[in-house]
Parts: C-alpha cells; sequence; structure tokens
C-alpha cells in the first residue's frame, strides 16, 4: 500500500503495510526518532503526534489512516540552536527528567497552545491527563506550559490587528 | 508480538456504498474506525492476519446533524467532535460530560461513538447517557437498514447484535419533549484520566409541579455484562414524592437489575455501594 501524506510540513511517500503503526513509520521509515514509544497499548501519551493538528497517539494509528493528511512531530517544534518557545519554557522551568514524555508532553501541550489555551492550571492539568510522567511529579510541567501560554497571551494582546496579518511591523503597545 | 503488518490488508473504500460493497465481499474483515481499542489489541497480536476495513475515509459518516425531533450523530463523530458540539452540549449534556471522560484528549481526538457503541465493552463511558437518552442505533448493510434500540443492542460482554456486514452508520438520539428537572452523570475510577470505570451513572429526572415524580431514567455502567437500565427503582418512584423512604427503597431496588462483579478494577460490593450512594444522592437532590 502507498500512503502519501505531509510530516512536518513535507510531502513525504510511504510504502508498505497500511497496518504499521504510524509510531514506527515516524521512526523507522521516515528517520524521525523524536517519537517515542512508551507503553504501545495508547495509555502514557509518550508517542503522541498532531494529526490534522490535534493530539494523537501514533501507537494506535495504522499508517494507512494518515493518508492525506497532516503530521507534526516533536521535530517540527524547534531545532537545538532555535527553541520553540514551549520547548525553551520547559528547559527553563525543568520540565524534562529522563525525557521519554517529553516529545509527547511537548505536542500535546502545542496543541493546546494553538487552539489558543490559556494559563489555567486545571485547564492545562485536564489537557495532558492523557500523558503520564514517572520522574517529574508534573508540576514543572504544568508551569512550563503555564509560562508559555503567558508569554502567547501577551504576543497575541500586543499584536495589533493590522500588526498581525504584517509581521515583523509590530507595534509594541501593553494593554 | 505485534500482527505482522505485512501480512495484514486494509480495504479503504471511497464513499459509504463502497464500503457496504466491500464488507458484503469480505466478510471477515474488521472495521476499523478511531483504532483506539483495536489497535490495542493489534499491537499485543491479537488480529494477525485479518482484513480491515477502514472506515475513517467516509467523511459523511462523521456529521452531527439536526433531525425532526432528534440529533443525528455521525458514527465517525469523534468523542471530541460530541464535547464540543453546540447542540449536543445543550441538548445531550451528560452524553457531552460523558465523552469528556473517556481516555484522555489523545483517546478523544481519534475514538468515535459508532466504534465505542459496536466495541460493546461493559464499561463504555458513554453508554449510561445513551440509555437514558434512548438512542437508537441506525445500521446499514448492503441488503439494507435497520434501527436497534440502544439497549438492545448489546449482546454481552465485548458482543453486539450487528449481523454480518453491517455497519454502524449513526446513533440518533430523540430530544426528550420536556427538558428534565435534574440530570446527573458520574464516573467513578481510580484516576480522572485514562482509568476504565468501576461504576459509570447516568440519570434524568422529570418532577411535577407537585413534586411527585413524572418519569425517572437511570442506567448503569461497570456493573453488568452490559449496560443498564435500573427498570425496577424507575417504576417504583414514579407518581411519588421523593421522601426519604421512597429513595431508600429505591436505591435498595438497584441490585434488582444489576450484576455487579469482583474483577481487577474493583469489587462487587463496592461497585454496588458506591451506585446506590449515587443515585442516593441524585434522587435526594
Amino acid at each position: 500500500m502507498r500512503v502519501a501524506f505531509t510530516v512536518n510540513g513535507r510531502r513525504r511517500a510511504y510504502a508498505g503495510s497500511g497496518m504499521k503503526r504510524l509510531l514506527d513509520v515516524l521512526r523507522e521509515d521516515l528517520s524521525l526518532p523524536g517519537t517515542k514509544e512508551g507503553c504501545g497499548e495508547g495509555e502514557c501519551g509518550a508517542c503522541t503526534v498532531l494529526l490534522d493538528g490535534q493530539a494523537v497517539v501514533s501507537c494506535l494509528i495504522p499508517v494507512a489512516q494518515a493518508a492525506g493528511r497532516r503530521v507534526a512531530t516533536v521535530e517540527s517544534l524547534g531545532r537545538p540552536d532555535r527553541l520553540s518557545r514551549l520547548q525553551e519554557s520547559f528547559l527553563a522551568e525543568g520540565a524534562a527528567q529522563c525525557g521519554i514524555c517529553t516529545p509527547g508532553m511537548l505536542m500535546t501541550a502545542e496543541a493546546y497552545l494553538r487552539q489558543g489555551g490559556r494559563a489555567d492550571d486545571a485547564a492545562i492539568r485536564r489537557e495532558l491527563a492523557g500523558n503520564l510522567c514517572r520522574c517529574t511529579g508534573y508540576q514543572h510541567i504544568v508551569r512550563a506550559v503555564q509560562k508559555a501560554a503567558r508569554v502567547r497571551q501577551r504576543a497575541s494582546r500586543t499584536a495589533t490587528p493590522a500588526a498581525r496579518s504584517r509581521p515583523g511591523r509590530r507595534t509594541r503597545r501593553r494593554t | 508480538m505485534r500482527g505482522d503488518a505485512e501480512a495484514a490488508t486494509v480495504l479503504r473504500p471511497r464513499s459509504p456504498a463502497e464500503a457496504l460493497r466491500l464488507f458484503d465481499r469480505n466478510r471477515d474483515a474488521l472495521p476499523i474506525a478511531g483504532g483506539t481499542d483495536l489497535m490495542v489489541a493489534w499491537n499485543a497480536g491479537g488480529l494477525a492476519g485479518r482484513t480491515f476495513l477502514d472506515m475513517s475515509p467516509l467523511r459523511a459518516w462523521s456529521r452531527i446533524r439536526p433531525a425532526k425531533h432528534a440529533v443525528v450523530l455521525g458514527s465517525l463523530a469523534t468523542h471530541t467532535d460530541l464535547l464540543h458540539d453546540p447542540i449536543v452540549r445543550r441538548r445531550f449534556p451528560l452524553l457531552a460530560e460523558a465523552c469528556a471522560t473517556v481516555g484522555g484528549v489523545q483517546i478523544q481526538n481519534r475514538g468515535t461513538i459508532g466504534g465505542n457503541v459496536a466495541n460493546a465493552s461493559p464499561a463504555g463511558d458513554t453508554f449510561p447517557p445513551l440509555a437514558v437518552y434512548e438512542a437508537i442505533v441506525v445500521v446499514v448493510s448492503a441488503g439494507g437498514r435497520r434501527e436497534i434500540p440502544f439497549l438492545e443492542f448489546f449482546a454481552g460482554p465485548k458482543r453486539s447484535r450487528l449481523a454480518q456486514g453491517e455497519l454502524i452508520e449513526s446513533v440518533r438520539m430523540p430530544i426528550p419533549p420536556r427538558p428534565p428537572t435534574r440530570a446527573m452523570f458520574r464516573k467513578v475510577g481510580t484516576r480522572a484520566a485514562q482509568a476504565i470505570s468501576k461504576t459509570v451513572a447516568a440519570g434524568l429526572l422529570w418532577l411535577r409541579r407537585d413534586g411527585t415524580v413524572e418519569e425517572l431514567r437511570v442506567a448503569l455502567g461497570s456493573m453488568a455484562p452490559t449496560v443498564r437500565r435500573l427498570r425496577r427503582a424507575e417504576a417504583f418512584v414514579k407518581g411519588k414524592r421523593l421522601t426519604t423512604e421512597v429513595v431508600r427503597e429505591a436505591c435498595a431496588l438497584v441490585s434488582a437489575d444489576v450484576a455487579p462483579i469482583d474483577d481487577v478494577r474493583s469489587t462487587a460490593d463496592y461497585r454496588l455501594a458506591v451506585s446506590r450512594n449515587l443515585v442516593y444522592r441524585f434522587l435526594g437532590g
């Protein structure tokens, strides 16, 4: 079976069994090992990626179902020399310990922030409830997402509608 | 370990009509919608050698649309679709609440109402709401279409009354003639997310002006091989005022309609005690 889809903004093609897990296709066929396998049964969230912008666990998706869709993995967030705001917040708040849950945490949080999620403790905990972490006790992770949400909220407040449509001409005005 | 991916065939119909034709020709094919349950079995090696019928391209079946005195939930509508849908939230708030308690967001984003129903888990979190709203399961096959009242859809744990070649097209939700006086959804699990319920309850109560019960509907999940309505308690309170004695008696009748078991998640005693308490609180106001 041939599957054509978009991964991290690039058109990619896969040829093989349609029942191969998206997780394995990303890691083995597309050389994107940032996505981690945790439990392999949809309980831990470590393998979370975005499918058409929604957080999903890639261990429960046969690659056939990704045909024609947009997949985003942790590799799309930033590069080691230019981390995303969310990644910077994780670093600043010490939100990673052993690291196996981190890519999944980042992608679930990324979906939350893109959907306009606020720096609300309860809402963030509800959103991240499908991602397990056995090291940090979650406090630092929640704080990191809150921090990223606040930065994002400030950025969208300072940008006037006109400035938003013309990037690079931002009026720096606090309201 | 995992099912041998190389040996598996995935059928990808482009329309409902093609899906029914393919299913008619491949009677052993397993329909896969969101895959949140099926893929767990596949990853464990349980479905090796099977042919799969991928429902995900059937966009027409993911719509939620109003109908006459009802709302039709396309079988491929996800838990996320349902919990954000304004009509579902307004007309069937218990269903929206239930959808928010299924798995975590990743599971809610993938799992579908049709897949959840077809799966026929005794612990399905959406089932008590569907039972009290008296949903109708609409199934289609190459040979035609039939409608199955929700409670009659289940034959036992993980067993439905779907015949060979039948697919769930939609779940029709009749809009209650009057908004209920009280409504309740409650899932009791070990943890808020990802937990399979020990007991899960939904209730709708209509009171008359004089305080007597016009109608009560209560359903429990995880308390029997399939979801159950508490018919005895419902009949007992009808026409009565909900005094402490009446509520106590109704709670005593809970056990008449369920058959909880001891298992890895809980004990029969605990399940029954908690379920009674949920009913007590709901009726006691």
